[in-house]
């Protein structure tokens, strides 16, 4: 079947197998940056924001997908200018293997998006979706401090 | 101290912006043209002769392009351990052997237009056994009328101890003095068995593997390893594919933790590409991961002591058992590293021994995990200690500091244990243990909480541990690592080396390092690493090595460069080579104040006179493993209800040398205390009785999440390690010893029940609490 979608911004056209997952559809098309760690919706490497809400594009389908509006963590901020989040997560040492790092990153956006200024609870309840076995989150929740300092205009 | 402009600094890591931008790749990210997708049929039992095997329907099904399976691929026995050449793990794998070992063994392999089409064939191939009687149990395995898990073909590469006739793997043994003796000196004694769980790696990225041939026919791989050079002869020893026909690159790996150490995927990739002459890639699923890749090997230490009344140790015993399960991937280092990276911490033990069985069993293999069998033996030997001091009535922290190695000192376990030869003997010529022990002690406030069970909440008591250890920093004369350098018309450096960065920040590092001894801002050196047809060889990321012997190959190249920049610099101005020193990006001569940039020496070295690049490369090979130490402490409160154990907060004071990089040695320390806390607590390999693994899923095997996190702080305690340029040792792999036995330690502490086996179910505390 065939549907758009607006990803990053920009409307684009795929085709794909009914029962294709929206991970799978959008790395074959190229979105690599959305990782996967599990296929079965516990690690949130592979989040993106479907319609703003955080999801885990491997338990959805494409076709759920169709006509809605997706964000992956490229369409957040790129090396020449990155979001404040993506700048907070490398000012903290909070990427090692940055395997978990897009699905973080989307993570923490989303959290500031509905709380810009959350305490540390918050923030790893937010993160309580996102597997990482490099950083022991130390740095993480450091780096979402940070960024809701830097997005209020204080850091 | 001497003052550095890039060493000792938190310097970004190089990859970490592309990283959070989602723009840097992985193995999967790669595209393939015209690719074969590859899927993988496992055993479904433990322990079973194929008779047959038809894959006549598979190959049928449209889109299924080859099948892979014993009766088309040749036997090589190999083995998948990623080691220096010859390895020290027993050549006792092949790509698909006539017998399955384990459920989750291979049996074969499907190549399809889709991975879709390629699993569903899977359910096509019909496969007879017949089943053996599996062997799970160690003890076991060792009877000598249990049935044999491996054949007579069967052959370690090195002289070393390998009984396949009675299913062991390996075998070490050590003796020093006269047990029975310093037994005879003990006021008293303490004799337990201590067990530790197998555990997965839990590399968010799963491994993943892609080949295709570049436009002149060779065969490029591109894979999630630690070990790039370590594959590239291994996958052309087992598919007798010529070495210089191979190029392995490593991408951004996703974590290791020892999981990637294994050449597992590659040939398989490589052997669908050779003979179908098209690209081929596979990515395991979660599932596959924790069965079919390695494990940490499941381990059972018995360890007898006797000290004296003022605790001081006359003799000390220990016999590790460790399940290797169907194959013996470091069998014979991991165990050897229980002894030899334990042992040598209380150094002033007459009479010891250290024995050890590697055994086959019918379960997942193990393989190199972070700590590499450390962790299992302090696991043994810190809840000892802490027993020790108790019953002599010691201040534990006293305790501790009057018996651990010190700087002059020395052990003959050094001497005795090597990784599968004899060892290397050194004295340690840097150690800070007593400080990392008294600041972790403040930070923690451990003297007000230790021994006081004090209260906190309804029915929670708290207690306090403290484990201590060290580890090593690479392969003594075994590791080799080495770099080139060459200089660009504006003064800049690109910096290869084999040295592989699977999220450690080891590209960082080593040019932090080179940008050093150059004198240069860090983006003037271009870092390259980790592909064998365009850096030189490093054996590869593993055994805590990259800072200390790779950062000491890229020192030793920087300093090579310098000389040559030097003397260039010299013919420039026509002054004297001792005359000359480097500044930021020039070469200045104090006395005439005269200087010239590094730009104009590559211009004109590279376009104007003696026309010449500045490049140099350098290999290194370390004479000794300086080990780093570290103390942890944990405070826990022990729900008596429940049982249930809350990790409260956890303090680590780790004396890596010099920090190249104290975010990156904090950012290390972490995650190994993490992962080191969750397996204490939670993370088990269930099997039912059939040898089956139960919970292959993240939702089943629960790991910690930032929900779950204790209070952590990390103490860098700096020391300088004089055999390295900079004075750094590893930190790595250190930090994963601890967690386990400072908790138990402080469930101890809390309530007076020891914990002898991971992980700490609140079932298990709870039976203790009560019986
Ligand atoms: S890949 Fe989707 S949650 Fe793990
Ligand atoms: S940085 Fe490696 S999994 Fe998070």
């Amino acid at each position: 079947m065939e549907a758009v979608f607006r990803i990053n911004g920009k409307e684009k056209t795929f085709s794909f197998d009914s029962d294709a997952t929206l991970l799978a559809v959008l790395r074959d098309s190229g979105y690599t940056e959305i990782k996967e760690g599990c296929r079965e919706g516990a690690c949130g490497a592979c989040v993106v924001l479907l319609d703003g809400l955080l999801i885990n594009s491997c338990q959805v389908f494409a076709a759920s997908a169709a006509g809605k509006e997706i964000i992956t963590v490229r369409g957040l901020g790129d090396v020449h200018s990155p979001h404040p989040v993506q700048s907070a997560f490398v000012d903290s040492g909070a990427v090692q293997c940055g395997y978990c790092t897009p699905g973080m990153v989307l993570a923490a956006y989303s959290l500031l998006q509905k709380n810009p200024d959350p305490d540390d609870s918050e923030i790893k309840r937010a993160l309580d979706g996102n597997l990482c076995r490099c950083t022991g989150y130390v740095k993480i929740v450091e780096a979402v401090r940070l960024a809701a300092g830097r997005m209020q205009g204080n850091g | 101290m001497a003052e550095y402009i890039h060493v000792g600094k938190s310097v970004t890591k190089i990859d970490s912006l592309g990283l959070a931008a989602g723009m840097e790749k992985f193995t999967d990210d790669f595209p393939t043209e015209d690719t074969l997708h590859c899927a993988i049929l496992y055993s479904p039992h433990a322990h079973a002769d194929i008779m047959d095997l038809d894959t006549k329907a598979a190959l049928e099904m449209e889109g299924v392009v080859d099948v892979l399976h014993f009766k088309n691929v040749s036997r090589v026995l190999h083995t998948t351990a990623g080691q220096g050449y010859p390895e020290p793990s027993p050549y006792d794998t092949v790509l698909f052997d006539r017998k399955v070992r384990f459920i989750g063994d291979r049996i074969a392999l499907v190549a399809a237009e889709s991975r879709e089409i390629a699993v569903e064939a899977l359910k096509k191939i019909s496969v007879e056994y017949k089943v053996l009687e599996p062997l799970f149990d160690i003890e076991k395995a060792m009877n000598p009328s249990a049935p044999r898990i491996h054949g007579d073909e069967e052959h370690v590469e090195i002289p070393v101890a390998y009984r396949p006739e009675v299913n062991l793997a390996a075998e070490v043994e050590i003796a020093f003095g006269d047990l029975e003796e310093g037994f005879s000196e003990a006021d008293f004694t303490e004799e337990h068995t201590y067990t530790m769980q197998a555990a997965s790696h839990c590399a968010i990225e799963p491994h993943a593997a892609l080949a295709f041939f570049d436009a002149r026919g060779r065969l490029v791989i591109i894979t999630t390893t630690q070990v790039p050079f370590h594959v590239r002869r291994i996958v052309s020893r087992v598919l007798d594919i010529p070495l210089h026909s191979i190029r392995v690159i490593k991408p951004r790996i996703g974590g290791g933790f020892g999981g990637k150490q294994e050449v597992i995927l590659e040939p398989l990739v490589a052997l669908v590409a050779w003979r179908n002459k098209r690209a081929s890639r596979i990515v395991l699923s979660r599932r596959e991961v924790f069965v079919s890749s390695r494990t940490r090997h499941a381990m059972r230490i018995r360890l007898k002591t006797g000290a004296r009344e003022d605790g001081s140790i006359t003799a000390l015993e220990m016999d590790a058992l460790m399940n290797a399960g169907a194959y013996g991937t470091h069998a014979l280092t991991v165990l050897s590293n229980t002894g030899s990276k334990v042992l040598p911490l209380f150094n002033k033990i007459d009479h010891l021994t250290f024995t050890g069985k590697s055994v086959y069993t019918n379960l997942p293999i193990g393989g190199a995990y972070r700590g590499y069998g450390a962790t299992q033996g302090y696991f043994a030997f810190n809840q000892q200690i802490d027993m020790i001091a108790r019953r002599a009535g010691q201040d534990l922290l006293e305790y501790c500091k009057r018996w651990h190695i010190q700087e002059g000192e020395t052990s003959d376990v050094f001497r005795a244990l090597g990784e599968g030869k004899k060892g290397v003997s050194q004295t340690i010529k840097s150690c800070r243990l007593s400080e990392c022990i008294d600041r972790g002690a403040a930070a923690i406030d451990w003297y007000e909480k230790r021994g006081k069970q004090l209260k906190s909440g309804n029915d929670r008591v708290k207690g306090m541990g403290l484990a201590i250890a060290m580890q090593g920093s690479g392969i003594p004369q075994v590791d080799m690592a080495s770099a080139s350098m060459k200089m660009n018309d504006d003064g800049s450096f690109n910096l290869l080396i084999g040295a592989t960065d699977i999220g450690t920040g080891s590209d960082t590092i080593l040019a932090q390092i080179a940008a050093e001894v150059l004198c240069i801002p860090m983006e003037k050196i271009i870092v390259l690493s980790s592909d064998t047809d365009t850096t030189p060889f490093d054996t590869g990321a593993y055994a805590s090595s990259t800072t200390y012997i790779s950062g000491s190959a890229v020192e030793k190249c920087a300093r090579n460069i310098k000389a040559r920049i030097i003397t260039a610099a010299s013919q420039i101005l026509g002054l004297e080579e001792e005359d000359l020193s480097l500044d930021m990006e020039k070469v200045t001569a104090p006395k005439s104040g005269q200087q010239v940039t590094y730009e104009q020496i590559a211009l004109s070295t590279l376009y104007s006179r003696d026309q010449l690049q500045i490049q140099a490369q350098a290999s290194y090979v370390s004479q000794e493993s300086p080990p780093p130490f570290i103390a942890q402490f944990a405070e826990v409160d022990v729900d008596e209800k429940t049982g249930r154990i809350y990790v409260v907060k956890f303090i680590s004071a780790v004396d890596c040398g010099q920090p190249i990089n104290p975010v990156l040695v904090e950012g290390q320390v972490e995650g190994a205390v993490v992962n080191g806390i969750s397996y204490a607590l939670w993370e088990d390999y269930i099997y039912n009785s059939s040898g089956k693994m139960l919970n292959p899923r993240f939702w089943d095997y629960k790991i910690y999440t930032a929900l779950d996190l204790p209070e952590m702080k990390t103490i860098v305690v700096g020391s300088f390690e004089e055999t390295h340029p900079f004075g750094a040792k590893s930190v790595a792999e250190i930090a994963i010893n601890g967690p386990a036995p400072a908790i138990a330690n402080a469930v101890y502490d809390a309530v007076g029940v020891r914990m002898f086996d991971t992980p700490f179910t609140p079932e298990k505390v709870w039976r203790k609490m009560r019986s």
